[in-house]
């Protein structure tokens, strides 16, 4: 193989590595640059309309007593979600399970949150399948939409649970 | 709170990365470029070795070929939002390690050496096919049965002891092998296996799991000395201890580069999950000590200091000596561009020239250019697995991530730096790149284990859900 052959090559050679390193460089800009703003009050107007509209239908108090019977088998909610708070995005299947939350490390979902107290909360579904949120006597307290918790509720689908900066809802 | 108390800004926003969804195609573009380079230079080393294309070019990019495919298919299936460049450049690493292998089989050195030492050659090459195929097979068995990374935090003790016994393991009468003075090897039924290569991922799960619980104590009570958060005294045990074992390990098994790697392991993650600078400076004056008395006492880690000090001082009495000398000539006569692939005289090197010595061939073969690829296709490895445990949203596995390419980094460091005469030379092997089988496997678990971690960390925020307050102010409106 005549020399200038392999001098061709060799060259050939590092400039194919060397561009294999920046091609994927480049795949890393994206993940460096440019981050998404999404209006949360416009997107759920145009995004969800239906479910905007049954709940306008029915005021809190009602949708909670309503969600032991027959609303509540038919959407059952089969996830829990962490929708604000640094665990944005995480979630739990419910499936029967209690679910504890808090800052000690054998809770289901470890809050890293100076406002969350060890044993803060837990959620478990009673005997007919209903999901209960009961606050366990924590220093700063659990919010359902914006009460205090002071006794076990029942949760209605959608609703938000507040702990601290933390924010989850039952889903479908 | 103010978003829930205050009607009238329900107009909240969330910031988020803009991710295209699983950037599954870009990996496969990548894949498909990472087959064709190995081919490319095993194609050059056949030309330039024989003057004729190999005879098993079409077998062996067919092999690396479906060994992607099965990679990319597994990630597409498991994990579909997994980082879009690991893989890319484990294969690609993986199959440039082949051909470099490949290449050092040819030599008719090493050829004379195997069979004057042990009366018969045997490629490594093919059975380094084998190992990747394996390596693979893990891979996919650590995405389809590792749902989620969190599972793993049960095992926290259990981790613990199960990496001790493999790390204590060469040491077993019977069971451990004494390569070279090394006893970090086992022998089964023929093959040798390296115990400690496994451990690094395992005993990575004990120290995320442990720090996670502990990081608070081990943070927050200190007291602060010339600019440093110094430690209470009791919170000192667990880096003792660790240091203990490790100074065990390299008095025992004669090995610097496992125990430097567990140390090192462990003050990094400890650094990350406390943010104090203080456990480095620990963590430095402590390997730097127990590193000084070891080497005064133990001959074989005696034998490599001296090897490492002056190499050209024993190069005609020792072969520890004269192994360093010809692996650094090797990167002396790479120059910038390196002298071609299958034209240099790494093979000089003799013995493990194709495995703790491989990153010496590419030194010479491909030059200065060459090695600074080389070492940024891992240092991007290394920099999507710290990527990884910035996204990860839990605890565990953000140290969990950050373990596992610590670990990795610190291989790479050292066992780079050994071959270059920068550190004494330990007896670990560069990953994906050097002929040994418990490292390829290792590592293949290793980055599998980071591609689950980065997808449920890239997996995309479920969008948000109605917001009770915008509902509340619907229904008022009449």
């Amino acid at each position: 193989m005549s020399e200038l052959t392999l001098t061709v090559m060799r060259l050939g050679f590092l400039a194919v590595l060397w561009l294999f390193v920046i091609v994927a460089v480049q795949v890393i800009r994206s993940d460096l640059f440019g981050t998404r703003v999404t209006q949360r009050g416009s997107r759920r107007e145009s995004g969800r309309p239906q479910q905007a509209a049954r709940q306008q239908a029915a005021p809190p108090q009602q949708r909670q007593q309503a969600s032991g019977g027959g609303r509540q088998r038919r959407g059952a909610p089969t996830k829990l979600v962490v929708s604000e708070g640094i665990l944005t995005g995480t979630t739990v299947a419910l499936q029967g399970q209690t679910i504890t939350l808090g800052r000690a490390h054998d809770s289901t979902i470890v809050l890293d949150d100076d406002y969350a107290s060890s044993r803060h909360a837990r959620i478990y579904p009673d005997r007919d399948g209903q999901w209960i949120v009961e606050d366990l006597g924590s220093t700063n307290g659990t919010y359902l939409d914006r009460t205090r918790l002071t006794t076990p509720t029942p949760i209605p689908l959608g609703a938000s649970i507040r702990i601290g900066k933390t924010v989850i809802e039952l889903r479908k | 709170m103010s978003s829930t108390t205050n009607p009238s800004t329900h107009h909240t926003s969330t910031i988020g990365a803009i991710g295209a969804p699983s950037r599954r195609n870009t990996e496969l573009a990548l894949l498909v470029f990472a087959v064709v380079i190995p081919v490319f230079a095993y194609a050059n080393v056949g030309l330039a070795i024989n003057d004729q294309v190999p005879s098993g070019l079409l077998g062996y990019g067919l092999g690396l070929g479906l060994l992607a495919a099965v990679g990319h298919l597994v990630v597409r299936k498991f994990a579909p939002y997994a980082d879009p460049l690991m893989l890319p450049l484990a294969t690609l690493l993986n199959g440039l390690g082949l051909v470099l292998i490949w290449r050092l089989d040819q030599s008719p050195r090493l050829q004379q050496r195997a069979e004057s030492l042990f009366g018969s050659f045997s490629p490594d090459a093919p059975k380094q096919l084998l190992y990747s195929a394996l390596g693979i097979a893990l891979f996919v068995v650590v995405l389809m049965l590792l749902k989620d990374h969190r599972i793993l935090q049960r095992y926290t003790y259990i981790s613990m002891a199960a990496a001790i016994v493999l790390l204590l393991l060469p040491l077993v009468p019977g069971l451990g092998a004494n390569v070279n003075g090394a006893k970090i090897w086992i022998s089964i039924g023929g093959f040798s296996i390296q115990p400690g290569e496994f451990a690094k991922i395992i005993i990575a799960v004990f120290f995320s799991g442990y720090l996670m619980v502990k990081r608070d104590a081990l943070a927050l009570a200190s007291r602060r000395f010339m600019g440093l958060y110094l430690p209470r005294g009791r919170d000192l045990g667990p880096i003792l201890t660790l240091w203990a074992v490790s100074l065990l390990i390299l008095v025992f098994e004669n090995d610097l580069g496992t125990s430097l790697l567990f140390f090192g392991m462990f003050v990094i993650m400890l650094y990350v999950a406390t943010e104090r600078t203080s456990w480095i400076v620990i963590g430095l004056l402590m390997s730097a000590g127990g590193a000084v008395v070891v080497s005064t006492f133990a001959s074989q880690v005696k034998v490599r200091v001296t090897a490492w000090l002056d190499p050209f001082g024993c190069y005609e009495t020792s072969g520890a000596c004269e192994q360093i000398g010809q692996s650094i000539m090797s990167f002396g006569s790479g120059g910038v561009l390196g002298t071609g692939l299958g034209q240099g005289n790494s093979d000089l090197i003799g013995f493990a020239a194709n495995s703790d010595f491989i990153f010496a061939t590419v030194g010479e073969e491909l030059g200065l250019a060459g090695v600074m690829a080389f070492l940024l296709l891992y240092g991007l490895i290394i920099e999507r697995g710290i990527r990884t445990a910035l996204a990860a949203r839990d605890p565990f596995g953000k140290l969990f991530a950050t373990g596992l390419s610590g670990a990795f980094a610190l291989q790479i460091f050292v066992v780079a730096g050994g071959v270059m005469g920068l550190i004494p030379l330990t007896g670990m092997t560069m990953p994906f790149l050097a002929s040994g089988g418990s490292s390829v496997i290792a590592n293949w678990a290793l980055v599998g284990i980071l591609l689950r971690i980065s997808d449920t960390a890239r997996r995309p925020a479920p969008a948000p859900a109605s917001n009770p307050d915008a509902e509340m102010t619907q229904v008022v409106r009449p």
